[in-house]
């Protein structure tokens, strides 16, 4: 694979930000963390990857025995492309790495939406080697089918270093379902992920991000989203499974008018998970319109649900909604809405709520003759089971077998 | 089918029922009147079986069986249902799950969609349980969950409060299928309606009623007589008759 060297801008930039600490209370300690791990060959054939990488691959909707229903397949273990492909004519699929090789247009795209000198990780993304993935639709391409991507480390104590960056030209659609997961066996890690998302004028990007860790991984996210007129950005985002550290918060602007973006999370924070997640939305063009929903589960870990809207011209419009539930004695949840008008005449509400399941709606299933246990799992997967408008049903389906997935687990 | 025997309850600390009898035969319904605050709905809230209504004294057979005692979820399993007055919102969970849970793995793949066009539900089965329902379809929800819980005993707790005209008969039919009241012979289905208004009684027969007052039982006859009386005494005209 080719390596990239980032403007020296950026690097000078990420410098500066080496000595700003991590804006999540858990800190992550970068010298722990290792970026060397062995190159993994390239797989022509993902149908042959060992049989438990593949299991955990589909446990966060990341096919490869049958990529028909795919319309471009992106794996990559620990730093190594292990394979890519896009099956439809006008969808590129590439390690970011070769596309910027392959495109040196490309540099008007990269560290745009994320400021490498935001805090440490994005400061050592910006100086270490990376990968990651590169998608783009041509103007007026409609992908099919998703195009998958999945971020795999096997190899313990690895800081695995990503960057990617998605181009919607104009008037085309993606869907894009990213699975990022860990080998059966991985222990601890650490996982950086830079992602730019560019959506031009009347294209669409819905993104399904599933996230499956382990107890002791150490994840941090830095996202940055652009929609241009009549864009629609549709980020559907699920961490079920225990993580040791988990915080993001990324941005979308809509810049363009008419734009719409709508972020779910469906959170649930086992003992030992301390989850830090929020979504960003900077409405900053006449009728744009924003939805931030959250999900948020303790069952004995620590769930900080942020939001934040601000609308900064007329006629912007955006909704925000946290709920919570506490299914244990112990276990936290902090929801932070916050809504910012910078000018009269935008339109911005939020709700909230906290608690556990209340004894009334157990009752209520318990007089049609359903005991107390399987009352609180229908309440509790219709909890979870966030109205996804627009979401294609494979996705769908994909997001119901996670929960279905963890429901067990987790009561 | 129920018998209520010297039924004494309090909610905290505050005692509302006061030895309260009555039975419910099999295929038989029985009528509650009584104003609001007599004890009706803490008489079905009790019977149900919910925590929060302590039977201090008497108690409550179902079937020959002493339930007093027993779980909300095993008195509905014996095949007791209730339709709640004012249900809570479920936020999350589908009128569809619901249907579902009450069918107790008795669905077949056109069953809910049959349940729900008869109820005129079709529309709210992908709605969240009675999230934003106006006061009619509150009624149509809990009678097409009912009825596909299937009970040998319901408990109606006013279904005809909040219900408009249009509705109204709807209900009716509903109830009259879950009760077999378009049956003659060989019914099995018994119910114990609460009414404030008696609006109910000119779409469903009744073959009993009482009346329940300060929570005690005042008095007993024929559904269409004590409403009757009711209409020109009201409740005060009960209280200055003999229990």
């Amino acid at each position: 694979m080719q390596k990239v060297t980032p403007s020296d801008t950026s690097k000078g930039k990420a410098r500066q930000a080496k000595a700003q600490p991590a804006t999540s209370a858990v800190d992550v300690d970068l010298g722990a963390y290792s970026p060397e791990a062995e190159e993994h060959s390239y797989q022509k054939d993902p149908s042959q990857l060992p049989a438990a990488d593949k299991q955990r691959m589909h446990d966060v909707g990341v096919i490869v025995d049958d990529t028909a229903q795919r319309t471009g397949t992106y794996l990559q273990i620990d730093q190594s492309v292990i394979h890519s492909k896009a099956e439809q004519e006008g969808v590129e699929v590439m390690g970011t790495p070769m596309a910027l090789e392959k495109y040196p247009w490309l540099k008007d795209y990269w560290w745009k939406l994320v400021n490498p000198e935001a805090d440490k990780f994005t400061q050592y993304s910006n100086t270490h080697p990376f990968k990651g993935y590169f998608i783009r639709v041509a103007p007026g391409v409609k992908a099919t089918y998703p195009v998958q991507s999945c971020l795999y480390i096997a190899k313990h104590g690895l800081a695995q270093n990503v960057h990617n960056l998605v181009i919607v030209e104009e008037g085309a659609e993606l869907n894009i379902i990213t699975g990022c997961t860990v080998a059966p066996v991985k222990d601890e890690g650490l996982h950086i992920g830079i992602s730019e998302f560019y959506i031009k004028k009347g294209g669409k990007l819905s993104f399904t991000m599933i996230h499956n860790w382990a107890p002791k991984m150490a994840v941090r996210p830095r996202t940055g989203v652009i929609l241009e007129e009549d864009a629609v950005f549709m980020n559907n985002y699920i961490c079920l499974k225990p993580v040791r550290t988990l915080q993001m918060y990324p941005t979308a602007r809509l810049v363009g008018k008419n734009a719409l973006a709508r972020f779910n999370s469906v959170l649930v924070a086992n003992p030992g998970s301390h989850l830090d997640v929020g979504s960003r939305v900077l409405l900053q063009a006449e009728r744009t319109r924003a939805e931030i929903i959250s999900r948020a589960i303790t069952t004995g870990g620590t769930i900080i649900a942020r939001g934040f809207m601000s609308g900064q011209v007329a006629e912007a419009k955006g909704h925000l909604e946290c709920r919570g539930l506490i299914l244990s004695e112990t276990g936290t949840i902090l929801a932070i809405p916050e809504l910012e008008g910078t000018v009269a005449g935008v339109d911005l509400s939020h709700e909230a709520a906290v608690g556990k399941i209340a004894e009334e709606e157990i009752e209520y299933f318990m007089a049609r003759g359903i005991t107390r246990d399987e009352a609180v799992s229908v309440i509790v997967r219709g909890f979870l089971s966030v109205d996804i408008e627009g979401l294609p049903p494979e996705l769908s389906a994909q997001i119901q077998h996670a929960i279905e997935l963890s429901e067990q687990e987790m009561l | 089918m129920l018998e209520v025997e010297e039924l004494t309850v309090k909610v905290g600390n505050k005692q509302i029922l006061h030895d309260v009898s009555l039975s419910v035969d099999i295929g038989e319904t029985l009528v509650l009147f009584g104003p609001n605050g007599g004890g009706k709905s803490t008489l079905l809230m009790t019977i149900m079986g919910f925590p929060r209504y302590k039977v201090t004294h008497g108690r409550i057979l179902f079937k020959g069986e002493d339930v007093t005692r027993l779980p909300v979820d095993e008195r509905s399993r014996r095949g007791m249902g209730l339709l709640f007055q004012r249900p809570p919102v479920v936020r999350g969970v589908k009128m569809r799950d619901m249907i579902r849970a009450c069918l107790h793995g008795r669905e077949n793949g056109a069953t809910i969609e049959q349940l729900a066009q008869k109820a005129n539900m079709v529309e709210h089965l992908d709605r969240e349980v009675n999230y934003g329902f106006s006061g009619g379809e509150v009624k149509r929800s809990e009678l097409m969950q009912l009825i596909a819980q299937q009970p040998e005993f319901v408990m109606l707790d006013e279904p005809d409060s909040g219900v408009d005209l249009v509705n109204i008969s709807l209900v009716g039919d509903m109830i009259n299928q879950l009760l077999e009241r378009d049956r003659m012979r060989s019914r099995t289905s018994s119910g114990l309606i609460i009414t404030h208004t008696g609006h109910i009684l000119d779409y469903v027969q009744a073959d009993r009623a009482c009346v329940l007052l300060n929570g005690g039982i005042w008095c007993r006859g024929n559904p269409k007589e004590i409403l009757a009386s009711i209409k020109i005494n009201g409740y005060e005209g009960c209280a200055v008759c003999k229990k």
